[in-house]
């Protein structure tokens, strides 16, 4: 039995599993039949063209969570941003662990979604958000929602700014020989309200696991939302990411994209916008190596006039990886005045790797600022002079070059503990120590 | 201590340089003079040891030993600096944290310990002011944003950290006011003693009045063609190349 046939008959049993009122029955059966229609996606759709799932469906996957497996927090330590005071919610092997968690009703959710999905009191909310920005078409989305029970719920009311930044985290420990895994996430940040999430997918050995994630994200008008996504995984893990992103009026999002490790991992982040002056980010480092496959797969839908869009993706290719960016900018009729940006540089380090890059802009209002600029280089051979001449031996001047790179991305990082765990991951991928925190 | 002789260098099969004689020992401050295209950053270059060009016959040798074939960092480890005349920019990593680095790469090829922090910022601080450096330049990301005159201060900067044997002065001179190139010169001179050396690669004269040369060479279409004192220079200043080619026909 297939991978696609072993979920699409697991799905009664699944239900009959859960406690879950009526109204989501109805939304998970659509979603299971839309995922039975489309299967995963392949090469030949346009979407799909540069990333093949193929390779990774073969592995014979447990598709239901078992029970919760412990882990030690000294164990997985360094995956936290330990340095400071954070929520956390953190699942491990698909269950939640209080253990390592740290969750709150104090003034704000940060909670369980199967809390969310069950309680009453959770009800309005659920029903106003869960899966209403999502693709209800995109076939892997749809699968999610079909199994949608576990991931973290982060309601942010009117007005909050929220101290501590959150930290969701999925582990998986390998006790399972093949796991898949698809986590759900809801946030909705209320009007004048400030959040900061970090989010991680860790797999703690080499057994394969499969990550299907869907994030729906709700900026209320002139809420402020930082997110970032720390892609560092096993060469064994697998993820898609399918992040779904609401605005309204002024509010700002930004979605930082660290990517350096994972076997293959695909990015659709898509941003809509419903009101003016909406500010909305993307930003990502990619440093890949090996046979490492990257696809950042971006869409910002403006929809209304006087709002803005930033694009900044910078990608490192090593060894025989690979990276694909595919940035879409729409601009409907009605979005005028729209400021559009969109940049992705490219730096390909040796001779097999390969990056393809496709910006595609399709504008239907007149009065409009879209630019967009793309480009794929080897390091500058005179800058690789100018430090070895001082000394600096190639390895390191190769790392500082890279660095100076992403450094436009690392700079605009708000946290600061945040933007010196990155500096640190990065200083390791590129293997030096220069004797100072980049 | 530097000892260039009969050295050919093409790059991309064109050759540059045809047969260089060049004699530099401590203490001395040598100036190569030219026209645009004769040569004179490909001198510097091939000195430093860029890649890019072939060296195809000749001998570099430095302190006595072959450097020819050494890689940049290894020759700069041994002692030579270049002063570039497009100092590259790097965002992110500060003045400071780059001239660290820098230090400390250079100790460790020599076999020594880093320098202790406490000892770096004293010494980051002499040279800063001797360069009349702000404080708040070193926390600056290299280059990046500096102007004309402050990359050129920053290059003369990173020299005076790296105390080296001998220092090649690429075209330092260009893109500086005058007050810029007063604080330059004088940091160069105050650097210079009788174990080290300067070679100045300069179009024009005007650096030379501040940093007196005890050697001037004329440099053409990859040779050598004239050398003498200072005084070739003002020479130089005032008849301009013509006169030399003119006198070689």
């Amino acid at each position: 039995m297939d991978l696609k046939e072993k979920l699409v008959s697991s799905f009664m049993a699944f239900e009959e599993q859960i406690d879950v009122h009526s109204t989501l029955h109805d939304t998970r059966t659509a979603a299971i039949k839309n995922f039975e229609n489309k299967g995963f996606p392949t090469k030949k759709e346009e979407a799909w063209k540069y990333t093949s799932l193929n390779s990774i469906l073969k592995n014979d996957y447990s598709v239901f969570p078992k029970n919760e497996n412990s882990i030690e927090f000294a164990d997985v330590k360094k995956y936290f941003l330990h340095e400071i005071d954070t929520y956390k919610v953190i699942f491990v092997d698909g269950k939640f662990s209080s253990f390592l968690s740290s969750t709150t009703h104090d003034g704000l959710d940060v909670c369980l979604m199967s809390s969310a999905l069950t309680k009453p009191k959770y009800k309005m909310v659920i029903d106003e958000y869960f899966n209403n920005i999502a693709n209800k078409e995109e076939s892997l989305t749809s699968l999610n929602t079909a199994f949608a029970n576990e991931g973290a719920y982060v309601h942010i009311p009117k007005s909050k700014v929220v101290e501590k930044p959150i930290e969701i985290i999925y582990f998986s420990t390998g006790v399972e020989a093949a796991l898949m895994l698809q986590p759900r996430n809801l946030v909705v940040v209320g009007e004048n309200a400030h959040v900061q999430i970090i989010e991680r997918h860790q797999s703690l050995n080499e057994n394969p696991v499969l990550t299907n994630s869907v994030t729906e994200i709700f900026a209320q008008k002139r809420a402020i939302v930082d997110y970032y996504k720390i892609q560092n995984d096993m060469q064994s893990a697998n993820l898609v990411d399918n992040t779904y992103i609401s605005q309204k009026q002024e509010s700002r999002v930004s979605v930082h994209t660290f990517s350096f490790g994972g076997n293959i991992t695909r990015n659709n982040l898509n941003f809509y916008h419903f009101g003016e002056r909406i500010d909305s980010t993307l930003k990502g480092i990619t440093i890949l190596g090996d046979k490492q496959h990257v696809d950042h797969f971006t869409l910002v839908n403006h929809a209304t006039p006087n709002c803005e869009s930033h694009q900044n993706y910078k990608t490192i290719l090593a060894d025989s990886s690979t990276g694909v960016f595919n940035g879409k900018i729409f601009v409907e009729k009605e979005a005028q005045k729209t400021d559009a940006f969109q940049q992705n540089n490219n730096i390909l380090i040796g001779d097999k790797g390969t990056i393809n890059a496709k910006p595609q802009l399709e504008i239907f209002a007149d009065d409009v600022k879209c630019s967009h600029g793309c480009t794929i280089g080897q390091l500058d051979e005179s800058a690789m002079f100018y430090m070895q001449q001082r000394g600096i031996p190639k390895k390191e001047a190769k790392a500082l070059l890279m660095y100076a790179f992403s450094n436009e991305v690392i700079e605009s990082i708000k946290i600061p503990e945040l933007k010196q765990r990155i500096t640190k991951i990065i200083a390791t991928k590129l293997g030096v120590n220069l004797g100072f925190d980049l | 201590m530097l000892s260039i002789k009969n050295l050919h260098a093409s790059v991309e099969d064109k050759e540059i340089l045809k047969g260089i004689n060049l004699q530099i020992n401590a203490g001395e401050v040598h100036a190569i003079m030219g026209p645009n295209g004769s040569g004179k950053s490909t001198l510097s270059s091939i000195i430093a040891g860029n890649e890019n060009y072939e060296v195809s016959e000749g001998t570099l040798l430095f302190d006595g030993e072959d450097i020819s074939e050494l890689a940049p960092e290894e020759r700069a480890h041994k002692g030579v600096f270049l002063s570039f005349q497009y100092p590259v920019e790097i965002p992110g990593v500060s003045v400071t944290n780059f001239i660290k680095t820098a230090i400390n790469e250079k100790r460790k090829a020599n076999g020594q310990e880093e320098m202790p922090a406490n000892e770096m910022l004293k010494m980051i601080r002499e040279k800063s002011e001797l360069l009349e450096m702000d404080r708040k330049f070193l926390s600056r990301s290299l280059n990046e944003g500096f102007s004309g005159g402050e990359k050129k201060r920053n290059e003369i900067f990173q020299m005076a950290m790296l105390e080296p044997k001998i220092a090649i002065l690429d075209e330092t001179d260009s893109g500086l006011d005058i007050d810029a190139l007063r604080i330059v010169a004088n940091g160069v001179n105050k650097l210079k003693n009788e174990n080290n050396a300067v070679l100045v690669i300069t179009h024009y004269q005007r650096l030379l009045d501040y940093i007196i040369p005890d050697f001037v060479h004329v440099l053409m279409d990859g040779k050598i063609v004239k050398s003498g004192g200072k005084e070739l220079a003002y020479e130089l200043e005032e008849k301009g190349y013509d006169w030399i080619k003119n006198e070689l026909v």
